[in-house]
């Protein structure tokens, strides 16, 4: 079963989202590649991500990676931020990647983690690096930058070098230790 | 009974002639002599250096020749930081406690292009050298090192001991700015099967 089949399920459980399958890629010679990426909008992403699961046409059991995106500058772009889950069946053997659009202020999308325990972490590195809040994540702190870090460093707006965090320590002397 | 007598004064001479060397040694060139051979290393590798620090501890390089092969994982027993590799803003706050937890008297080694300047690293989390917030004693170049390079590290900091090691470091100040050469030739190694 391919993961056409699985978008075609999708659209018959949901027709109102009016969900249009685009190739994740094209090639250099022009051809599309048949990965598959949908668009949901973030009201409805729980119901669709638990249809994707519990389905047994599409039956992604596992949440392969989640990772956010900073469409900031980028051209065509109407939305600021996404986030997109990289589902995998190992029934089937078919991915499909979805993606969800956020904008300022406060950019929130509920919580995958009552879908999938494993969203946990890519969430909490997903609210580190880009300040995306998830309602309904059990323990939503930083996850790789230190607990008193103000800014979101994979913002397109963060200075590559930082503002001057790195050089905000104490000089240990050799009269002071 | 005389077995028990002659391995006595055997060990005895043996002892006596030991000690005579040693005073001799101390008398010479004072505590510095034996202070600069045993040096206890801290490893903090952080990265790829570490791998060559680990290949300097080991067998074909063998820092055990200088004196400084008992590194130990505590900061309460040794006298000798390597910073070996990149150190990120979340990590330089341990580097320092265990600047800081180290036994009197001192030195520090910053090994490689990252612990010295950031190295390629030029981002908003990579501390850009170490030196900005830890006392450094010698500066290693390389990305990362050869140990013989490091050894030669080593040595420097064998000579600064040799100068005036037995003074705290708070007495000594800020290094001497010695900073090691590569060496100037490049050392051939064979394969060891050479007949």
């Amino acid at each position: 079963m391919a993961t056409a089949d699985a978008v075609q399920a999708l659209q018959e459980r949901f027709p109102d989202l009016g969900i249009e399958p685009r190739p994740l890629m094209r090639y250099l010679n022009g051809k599309p590649s048949d990965q598959l990426w949908v668009r949901v909008p973030a009201d409805r992403l729980l119901e669709v991500l638990t249809f994707l699961r519990d389905d047994e046409r599409t039956k992604f059991e596992a949440l392969a990676d989640l990772g956010g995106i900073d469409y900031l500058n980028y051209p065509d772009a109407e939305d600021r931020f996404a986030v997109i889950y990289n589902l995998l069946s190992h029934t089937h053997g078919h991915r499909l990647w979805v993606k969800v659009f956020v904008n300022d202020p406060d950019p929130e999308i509920p919580s995958a983690t009552s879908v999938w325990k494993g969203a946990e972490w890519p969430e909490r590195e997903v609210f580190d690096m880009f300040g995306i809040r998830f309602p309904g994540h059990p323990d939503l702190r930083r996850i790789l930058m230190p607990q008193n870090f103000v800014d979101y460093p994979l913002r397109k707006d963060y200075p590559l070098h930082g503002k001057g965090e790195r050089e905000a320590f104490e000089v240990l002397t050799r009269d002071s230790a | 009974m005389e077995l028990n007598r002659s391995t006595n004064e055997t060990g005895g001479e043996f002892a006596a002639t030991r000690l005579d060397y040693v005073v001799d040694m101390v008398k010479k060139h004072g505590i510095n002599w034996a202070r600069r051979n045993s040096l206890w290393p801290m490893p903090f590798a952080t990265a790829c250096c570490g791998i060559e620090l680990m290949a300097t501890g080991a067998s074909r390089y063998d820092v055990a020749r200088f004196g400084s092969e008992a590194m130990r994982f505590t900061p309460r027993q040794c006298d000798l930081l390597i910073c070996a590799g990149r150190v990120v803003m979340k990590m330089l706050p341990v580097l320092q406690k265990i600047y800081i937890q180290m036994t009197e008297p001192k030195w520090v080694i910053s090994m490689g292009a990252c612990a010295s300047t950031g190295g390629v690293f030029d981002t908003y989390a990579v501390v850009q050298g170490i030196d900005q917030f830890v006392p450094v004693d010698v500066y290693v170049p390389g990305c990362p090192p050869r140990p013989e390079t490091l050894i030669e590290g080593i040595m420097a900091v064998q000579r600064i001991v040799a100068e005036d090691g037995v003074k705290t470091s708070k007495e000594r100040g800020r290094g001497l700015g010695l900073v090691v050469q590569p060496p100037r030739q490049p050392v051939q190694l064979g394969t060891g099967f050479e007949q």
